[in-house]
This record gives C-alpha cells, sequence and structure tokens, in this order.
C-alpha cells in the first residue's frame, strides 16, 4: 500500500531536525539561564564572551568533521546535519561578536576599527566572522543551485574562518605559553587533523552535494 | 600560631556593616534599572534572599587601627567577586580555582626569611614581623593586566616601614619578593605554567613609597587563602601581577631582580608592570578596563579608561622622572 498522504518527515534524519535543532539551542538555554540566574560570575561580560565563542568554535569544528566523518564511515546522511550546525556556528559568532562590542565595549566601540587593524587576535576573529557571513548568506537550497559547482569552493571559506577561530583564542591567552594555551591549541590540533583527513580523501564525492 | 595585636573596642573595628550597607544601596539601585542593565536582577525582587554578591566577608577580624576611606576609587568590589576571581596560578589558572583549590593551603605558622644587603637578616616569624605596627585599611584599585579591575579595601602595613627595620645597607638598590611553593598544599605547581616559586621584585625607592603595602588582610579580614594569605604585596599603581602572594623571602638586591612574568614573556611583561594606558600590552589594548562588580553585575557599563598609574600619577611618577616608560614598560 502506498502512503495516501506525504509523511510530515521525510525520513529519520528529517525527523531527528527538530531535535538536534533544541540540543543546539541548548549552550544559548543555559547562557540566558546563567544571566538571568546571575551565575556568571564575578565577570559575567568576559563569561558570555567565551561561552558564545567556545561554542561558535565547537560548531564550526563539527560541522567540519561531517565531511571525513562521512567517508569512513560511508554514512551519507551525515552531511544532511551539515548546514544546521553551520548555522548555529555562525549564530553564536554573531552573538560573540555582538557581545564584545554592545556590551563589553559600550561607549568604547569607536576605537575598535583601529584596534582590530592593530591587533591581530582581533583581526583573526573579526575575519572570521566575515568569513561566515556569505557562507550562511548562501546556505539555503537555491542558494547551491544557483552557484552550482562554485558553491562547494565558496564554502570552503568554512576552513579559513575555523583557522582564523582557533587562531584569534590562542592568541589572546595571557601567556602565550605552556598550560595557559592548552585549551585553544586543541582546537588548532583538532582543525588540522580535520584538513590533514581531507588530504587523506580529498576531492567532491558524488554524493556531496546531499546535503540538506 | 596567630600574630596577635591589641584587641579594641567593637567600635574601632572594620565597620562591617558598611559594607553591607553599600552592597544593600548598590542591590536596590541595580532593581531600580532596566532588568536587562542589571543581568535581569529585577526579576528576584526586592526581599530576595540573601545574593552571592551582598555576602558578608568571612574569616578572623583583623584590629584595624587606621582607615583611609578613598571615594574616588569608585565603588568597593563585593567580597564575593574579590574572594571568587582570583589570578594564583599555583591553584590553577582558572580563576575560580584559587578559591575552590586552596582549602589545603596551610598559612600559619609563617615566617619569612630577610636575606641580602642589610644590616639584620635572618628568619622572622609573622607575628614578629607585624608587631611595632599598626594595620591600617587602604582601599586601592587593583588593575590586571589581562584588563579587569577591581576596588579592594586591604588590610596591612606600609612596605617601606617594615623594610627599614631591617636596616637596608646602600648597596640595597632592590627588593626581591618570594612566594612559598608547596606541592603538597598548591595542586597546580606540578603543571609548571611558570618556573616556582613565584617571583617579583621592586626598585628600592618603589618599595619604600607609601603608597606600597604589605597585605594581611581585606574587608577587615585576615587574608583568605585564594588572595594570598597571610601576607602579600600590593602595588596599586603597577599591575596585579606585581602583587605577589604567600610571601616567604624578601632580599635586598643590588641587581634588579628576576620576576616570573617577565621572565616567562619578557616582551609582554616588564619588570616595572605600571599601568600605563598609553602601552599597550603586545597583544591587546591596555586603554580601558572592565571594573568587576561594585555595580550590582550588571553588563552593562562596566567599561571605564584605564588611567595612567592606575590613577595614583600625582603620588608615584616622580619615581619614573626622566625614565622612557615605554620601553621600560
Amino acid at each position: 500500500m502506498r502512503p495516501i498522504r506525504r509523511p510530515l518527515f521525510r525520513d529519520r534524519v528529517a525527523l531527528s531536525k527538530p531535535l538536534v535543532f533544541a540540543l543546539c539551542l541548548l549552550p544559548l538555554a543555559w547562557l540566558v539561564h546563567d544571566v538571568v540566574a546571575a551565575t556568571l560570575g564575578p565577570d559575567p561580560v568576559a563569561a558570555i564572551e567565551h561561552r558564545t565563542g567556545d561554542w561558535a568554535l565547537r560548531f564550526l569544528l563539527l560541522t567540519l568533521t561531517l565531511t571525513p566523518l562521512r567517508r569512513l564511515t560511508g554514512r551519507p546522511w551525515l552531511l544532511r546535519y551539515r548546514r544546521l550546525f553551520g548555522l548555529f556556528a555562525f549564530a553564536y559568532a554573531t552573538m560573540h561578536l555582538t557581545a564584545y562590542i554592545a556590551i563589553d565595549l559600550g561607549a568604547y566601540w569607536v576605537g575598535l576599527p583601529a584596534e582590530i587593524a592593530k591587533r591581530p587576535y582581533l583581526a583573526a576573529g573579526f575575519a572570521a566572522w566575515v568569513l561566515l557571513v556569505p557562507l550562511a548568506a548562501t546556505s539555503t537550497r537555491a542558494a547551491m543551485r544557483r552557484l552550482g559547482r562554485h558553491w562547494q569552493r565558496l564554502h570552503r571559506l568554512a576552513y579559513v574562518a575555523s583557522l582564523l577561530g582557533a587562531l584569534h583564542y590562542v592568541w589572546l591567552v595571557k601567556s602565550g605559553e605552556k598550560l595557559a594555551a592548552r585549551v585553544p591549541l586543541i582546537y588548532l590540533i583538532i582543525w588540522g587533523v580535520l584538513m590533514a583527513l581531507r588530504l587523506r580523501w580529498p576531492g567532491p564525492r558524488p554524493h556531496a552535494a546531499a546535503t540538506e | 600560631m596567630r600574630y596577635r595585636l591589641p584587641s579594641l573596642r567593637g567600635s574601632e573595628i572594620t565597620p562591617e556593616c558598611i559594607y553591607r550597607q553599600r552592597r544593600d544601596f548598590l542591590k536596590a539601585t541595580a532593581l531600580a534599572l532596566p532588568a536587562l542593565a542589571t543581568g535581569c536582577r529585577g526579576s528576584t525582587g526586592a526581599d530576595a534572599p540573601a545574593m552571592p554578591d551582598t555576602e558578608a566577608p568571612r574569616g578572623r577580624k583583623l584590629d584595624v587601627v587606621r582607615h583611609a576611606p578613598d571615594p574616588a576609587a569608585g565603588p568597593l568590589t563585593a567580597w564575593h567577586d574579590a574572594t571568587r576571581y582570583n589570578n594564583f596560578y599555583e591553584f590553577g589558572t582558572g580563576k575560580g580555582d584559587p578559591a575552590v583549590r586552596s582549602g589545603r593551603f596551610r598559612p600559619e605558622p609563617w615566617s619569612v626569611e630577610i636575606a641580602g644587603h642589610a644590616a639584620k637578616t635572618g628568619r622572622i616569624a609573622l607575628e614578629d614581623l607585624l608587631a611595632p605596627h599598626a594595620l591600617e585599611e587602604r582601599v586601592y584599585r587593583m588593575r590586571c593586566v589581562e584588563g579587569w579591575s577591581m576596588v579592594i579595601p586591604w588590610v596591612g602595613v606600609p612596605l617601606g616601614d617594615v623594610l627599614r627595620r631591617f636596616e637596608p645597607t646602600s648597596q640595597a638598590r632592590y627588593v626581591a619578593f618570594t612566594s612559598v611553593a608547596r606541592p603538597d598544599e598548591m595542586p597546580a605547581l606540578a603543571d609548571g605554567v611558570l618556573d616556582w616559586p613565584y617571583r617579583e621584585g621592586l626598585r628600592i625607592d618603589e618599595a619604600l613609597h607609601p603608597l606600597a603595602l604589605l597585605a594581611v588582610g581585606l574587608y577587615g579580614r585576615a587574608l583568605p587563602n585564594q588572595n594570598g594569605a597571610p601576607l602579600r604585596l600590593v602595588v596599586p599603581w603597577k599591575y596585579g601581577f606585581k602583587g605577589i602572594k604567600s610571601i616567604v623571602r624578601i632580599e635586598f638586591t643590588e641587581r634588579q631582580p628576576v620576576t616570573s612574568w617577565n621572565r616567562a614573556a619578557p616582551d609582554e611583561y616588564g619588570f616595572y608592570a605600571n599601568v600605563n594606558p598609553a602601552v599597550d600590552h603586545p597583544r591587546w589594548s591596555q586603554r580601558s578596563e572592565r571594573r568587576i562588580a561594585g555595580d550590582g553585575q550588571g553588563l552593562f557599563g562596566n567599561r571605564i579608561a584605564t588611567l595612567p598609574f592606575n590613577g595614583y600619577a600625582e603620588q608615584v611618577a616622580s619615581l619614573y622622572a626622566g625614565m622612557d616608560l615605554a620601553r621600560s614598560f
């Protein structure tokens, strides 16, 4: 028997998406809770910046994990989460930048352009966000069709954006050495591994466009 | 073993209620502002149970003889924040680590070794080190090199008064300080972030300046472990890392002593480390700072301009007359 009505969800991946979407919102919900409950600690502004920045970087790296993971496991459906995670990376990066400018700098934002030009860590972080803008803007199905083969080339900017994001983090830690730099270096190492996996299994594959 | 000072009448003891009143006032002010601007504190209502930033100072009360309130320093940072947001890498690099991981640290009994170019050297018990001096309260701004700041009512004695008792000789051009390093009590020593023990130093004229304080307490109470118990340096016109904690050794030297952060990253952390908005850290600006609390932990409006010598230029700028502060940063 053929189904009479079109099912609400095409398959299990489609069914899981609202749930995954909700999971991706959890860090934000947790942050909002902590702001409202005033449990962000003595320097709440720094805490907001650190958390949104961390999650932007995590989602960005998670997005870049799906392609090699698909090749390693042979599960093409993994790629269908790529846009979701990528857009959450952009969302958290935007929150991070907004928190820095609107909350932290406040009236001191006027000197920001000069600061960005002068500070490699600010320049790297800002450039990372700027690179994510066209990626978010061209994440629709229509944009993919319109851009055709250029779409994939454009979206390789995610490699650069994630590297810049990790460098942004590495460069802002206090001592620049040993343990204080361990966490940001872990992000950088993960980025390196993800890039190495792409060199090992390079090139677009037949199912690469099976993104949703 | 505790150092004892003559006990005073209750009325002369640090008026803890003042801190609390101030906190209550600030809380009331914060509640009157839009909820968003105060981290949504407004939702808790005016008669909410005690919130973290209204927590009363704890620990052994000190008999403070002289108070020097400084309204110009700004509203006091809450006790809660000043004792839970610390850089004390021997207990961990997280700001909350020192408060959480310093429970095993034993600040008593305590003694300090006096060495180098002075007539009187040797080991001295902390109570003997402090005995001739009256404890003073000093409200100082504290500016961290990382870009945040606090206002703290320290309790201590002028460093110069203590140092002069040991009769430094003409060869004593610098004073070197060393922190304690106890692997059993300081869990992060093994992580090797810096070369332990922590070391700091001052030029002798800086050390003898009346603003330099050898602190034993804050908010009228003995220093908690995370704030550098039982004895620490406070040099309010310099970045916070100059304020070496848990001091066990003071040496009068002829040559500029090695200091920990300067040794770890000489291009980023100078020996002088005077607060200076005109000299940036190589990687970030020092023109402004984020003031921590004192305003009910609101999210907005915490950023303020950083002042030359952290606002103490009038008192200390003459120490550096003729020096290029961009080179000797």
